[in-house]
């Protein structure tokens, strides 16, 4: 194949001999490997790694940087993600030599600064979702969910109560709630949402039962709407013997508003790389934190962070703990960024965040709505969910065409075929870090969109045009994988 | 004033008569009153950024320095200044998950180049785009070793893994219907004889690290095809760094192969993060854990990249789901990536030979002039354990005072293990002039 300079793989510019980095020189004397470890531990195949310069390396990946959308160059109404604006301190705060040179073994005594910070942010954690204490171990959302369902079952082994093996999770939920369940060894049982899309009391009521273990719940919900009856959800399931689940991924929405703890619920996990403005990284590294009331604190997951005499420890001892569920403490880096823009924003700052958030959802929910289906036509939280159904059986116009043509015209596409219950669902998150401008653009980009349906759906179907590539072959893709280059 | 608000007061009130809402509360309203938060979160409000900056400068110098000799999983390793030149690109860390690969062929080709220098580097066939750690990594290599043999529920594992790799397994696996099974260790090194015995057709795999643990080199001749033939499978873990010299888990006969890229061009930063890796046979392609990136063409018949293979992954298989992993550590695995074609296929190889040079240097300095042995005796790449005719807590204690971390005390990880271990990393970082003094303040320690 050829291919222009531009699309080439880093390999395709290999030269033999070329280098790209000057290893220290050695100032010992010089010794081969077979001398120090003899002949039957070295390797005779060689990898193939490039043979490049420095340059060609910055070139190369300067390049492949320029083919990719993100938050500085433009709008992410993806819903459930919260691409908000990712503040420039936080960076300059994670880039900290006294922070990213210290090792995870160093004496503790000889890490305070860095256990200070990890111990306030968990107490401005526990203050925002309204519990008593947390760990900030789990690397990303699902980490932070299987963590979740693992004080349920350390909770119930305690109480002899073996057999609560079922958890409930709604059909609206997060793919990795019912997930997460299974790999920590529950039973999952969908519940279907009632005509509101909300949790349906009636259907919870069936399961309340000596074989419950707990409900996963998102609050608001995918649909971006509130569970009113929440409090009644948790009583019932407390009742039963159950606890209670909080998927954090839109707390968003409820900043200063109001708090997880004072809904009813035992567990709760957060994204710091959506609430917290930590950025997404191309797919991480994200921070799955997760905060606990007391009932559930004696099950943290070791090590445990303490303050004792004025010195912040690290915890080993803790007799009733679920174990250990990562090799150190968390991906430190982000909890720094999420400590950074804590402090930048304060209580006031988070609170007007989650309210502008709301603000920015319903505008351009009630800007859209006559040109698409709106399933759930009620006020919303942080994000709601249009149905491209009605495009789809009058023009043959699709989610995925509606994604396609807004990244046609520049800006990224909403979360699509997600929630589950709506039919070609646009799920739609602005967050609050965009302006009214910003959503105008948006709203007039999904008008036009709206009009070609109508008139001219087969450009829709031809769109993007003018990005990096066109649409893709999915199909050949999965059927004849092609997962990595291969030296000629 | 809230610098990444952007809203003017009349914007507001044009957005709230757009909405028809009388003020922003009433967009709470569906809220219940008695669960509504009345009060201030309890911490302070807003600040500027200077007053942000002060903050964070100052608990980041109430941390200590020294000169490193701390390892067991993370390493002080010179890091290229191009790495963070690029993964510092705005297009990459703050973009999404590529989903729509119409706009994100940068991040997505660059996955697939990390996925191709993964397999290269371990001998296998296939690779994904990065999981957690590789203590987690170890966890999911053996749930793909579950379900991808028949029946089968033992996960056999070499005493000589991490301590905090089994613990992490210890958690994944404790409510599920699987065994775990330590074997035994002799001299330092997996005991192979006792694995036979072990076997059974219950065994799905294998797990051996090497360097395992103690930073010793375990020799796996003969033992692929023991396992093969009893149609277990064999994992092997290991320091990726310790492959620019060392045999690969493909050239020993793995079947996957896992490890954390730490040493590749990422900052100790109190363990995270890092990158997890996992590479296996072909065979085990649709099994794998984790995002996958294929090379594909788009409508033009131009070479394109997409994620692919995801009925493997949670959102699909949702309650059937063997791995819930979605985020992973995409931009630590860029700057693996980085890291990677910066050094080069020579570059690797010179760094890897210098790391066991200088640890090698420093070992027989001890070794001949100190007190003390090496732990069983066995070969080692950069990071080796001694036992001290003292508790090593105490002596890492004094060569602090002389600003030195002397080592990790094996027992502070485990109480298994004898309060005389101590075990010792060195890399390309450390100069002969540090290593001599290191000699000294250690005789002076051991006094």
């Amino acid at each position: 194949m050829n291919f222009e300079a531009q699309d080439l793989l880093i390999f395709e510019r290999s030269r033999s001999g070329r280098e790209g980095f000057r290893i220290p020189a050695p100032d010992i004397p010089l010794k081969s490997a077979e001398e120090m470890v003899g002949p039957g531990f070295l390797r005779a195949d060689e990898p193939a790694l490039p043979e490049v310069s420095e340059v060609d390396v910055v070139r190369h990946y300067t390049g492949l940087s320029r083919k990719n959308y993100c938050v500085d160059t433009g709008f992410y109404p993806l819903g459930s993600c919260t691409m908000k604006y990712n503040p420039k301190i936080n960076e300059a705060a994670a880039s900290l030599e006294g922070f990213a040179r210290l090792h995870p073994l160093q004496p503790q005594h000889t890490a305070q600064g860095i256990l200070q910070l990890m111990y306030e942010l968990t107490e401005m954690l526990c203050a925002v979702t309204g519990m008593d204490w947390g760990t900030l171990q789990p690397f990303a959302g699902a980490h932070g969910e299987f963590t979740g369902m693992k004080f349920f079952r350390a909770y119930f082994d305690k109480r002899g109560e073996k057999q609560r093996t079922k958890v409930l999770v709604p059909d609206s939920a997060h793919g990795t709630n019912p997930a997460s369940a299974h790999i920590a060894g529950f039973e999952v049982v969908e519940l279907p949402s009632d005509q509101d899309g909300l949790v349906s009391i009636e259907e919870l009521k069936k399961h309340l039962d000596e074989k419950l273990a707990g409900i996963m719940l998102t609050n608001p919900n995918t649909l971006g709407l509130f569970e009113k009856e929440i409090a009644h959800v948790a009583e019932l399931v407390h009742e039963a013997g159950g606890l209670l689940y909080y998927d954090g991924a839109n707390l968003n929405a409820i900043m200063g508003k109001c708090r997880p703890g004072d809904m009813g619920f035992d567990v709760v996990h957060l994204n710091l790389h959506k609430t917290f403005s930590t950025p997404h990284g191309g797919g991480g590294p994200g921070s799955g934190a997760v905060m606990v009331n007391s009932t559930l604190e004696p099950f943290l997951p070791a090590p445990v962070l303490r303050k004792k005499d004025g010195t912040y420890i690290l915890d080993n001892e803790i007799p009733d703990s679920m174990g250990r569920i990562s090799g150190f403490y968390g991906n430190i880096a982000v909890l720094v960024r999420a400590y950074t823009y804590i402090l930048t924003m304060g209580s006031d700052g988070l609170k007007r965040a989650s309210e502008l958030a709301v603000l920015n959802a319903n505008y351009v929910k009630e800007r859209l709505k006559k040109r698409y289906h709106l399933p759930y036509d009620q006020v919303c939280k942080h994000e709601f969910v249009f149905s491209a159904d009605e495009l789809k059986e009058k023009y043959d116009v699709s989610a995925t065409d509606v994604a396609k043509g807004l990244l046609e015209f520049g800006l990224h596409a909403p979360t699509i075929y997600f929630p589950l219950i709506v039919h070609e669902a646009l799920m739609i998150e602005p967050t609050e870090t965009e302006s009214k401008e910003s959503l105008d653009r948006f709203i007039t980009v999904m008008e036009k969109i709206a009009d070609l349906a109508e008139k001219e759906p087969e450009r829709l179907h031809g769109y993007p045009l003018s990005t990096p590539v066109r649409r893709v072959d999915q199909v050949t893709a999965a059927k004849q994988p092609v997962l990595r280059w291969r030296p000629e | 004033m809230f610098a990444y608000l952007p809203h003017t007061e009349s914007e507001i009130r044009e957005m709230l008569s757009g909405i028809g809402a009388a003020s922003i509360d009433d967009l709470f309203a569906d809220i219940p009153e008695d669960i509504r938060f009345k009060d201030r979160l309890g911490f302070e409000a807003g600040a500027s950024e200077l007053e942000v900056c002060r903050r964070l400068h100052s608990l980041s110098k109430a941390n200590t320095e020294a000169v490193s000799f701390l390892g067991a999983g993370t390493y002080d390793h010179v890091i290229p200044a191009v790495v963070p030149a690029i993964t510092g690109r705005t297009e990459f860390y703050t973009s999404y998950t590529p989903y729509q690969p119409e706009i994100s062929q940068g991040v997505l080709q660059a996955i697939f180049e990390f996925q191709t220098m993964m397999c290269e580097l371990t001998s296998l066939d296939v690779s994904n785009a990065s999981l957690y750690d590789g203590h987690t990594a170890a966890s999911e290599a053996c749930a793909l070793a579950i379900n991808s043999t028949r029946k089968r529920d033992t996960i056999l594992y070499s005493a000589t893994i991490h301590p905090y790799t089994k613990q992490v397994m210890a958690t994944y696996f404790s409510d599920l219907p699987v065994k775990l099974v330590e074997v035994p260790e002799k001299g330092g090194i997996v005991d192979l004889e006792a694995v036979k015995e072990l076997l059974d057709d219950q065994v799905a795999a294998l797990l051996v690290q090497t360097p395992n643990f103690y930073g010793f080199l375990e020799d796996y001749a003969g033992i692929a095809d023991i396992l093969h033939e009893n149609k277990s499978l064999f994992i092997v873990s290991s320091n990726p760094l310790s492959l620019g010299v060392l045999k690969s888990q493909g050239e020993w006969g793995a079947d996957i192969a896992i490890g954390d890229t730490q040493p590749f061009g990422l900052s100790m930063y109190f363990g995270g993060p890092s990158v997890g890796y996992i590479a296996a046979a072909e065979k085990l392609m649709r099994k794998m854990p984790g995002r996958i990136v294929g090379q594909t063409l788009d409508e033009d018949g131009k070479r394109a990249f997409v994620l692919t293979l995801q009925a493997r992954e949670q959102h699909i298989k949702r309650e059937r789901a063997t791995s819930n992993i979605c985020s992973n550590q995409a931009l630590a695995a860029l700057a693996t990536t980085v890291y990677l074609s910066t050094l080069g296929k020579e570059g690797l190889k010179e760094i890897a030979l210098l790391n066991m040079q200088k640890a090698h240097y420093l070992s027989e300095r001890l070794l001949s002039e100190l007190p003390v042995q090496l732990y069983a005796g066995q070969s080692f790449f950069n990071e080796f354990t001694i036992e001290l005719p003292k508790p090593a807590r105490q002596i890492c204690e004094r060569m602090e005072k002389d600003g030195f971390f002397g080592g990790v005390p094996l027992h502070t990880l485990h109480p298994q293990y004898s309060e005389r271990l101590l075990m010792i990393a060195v890399t390309e970082k450390r100069s002969r002039d540090e290593l001599d003094r290191y000699v000294e303040c250690m005789k002076g320690a051991l006094k």
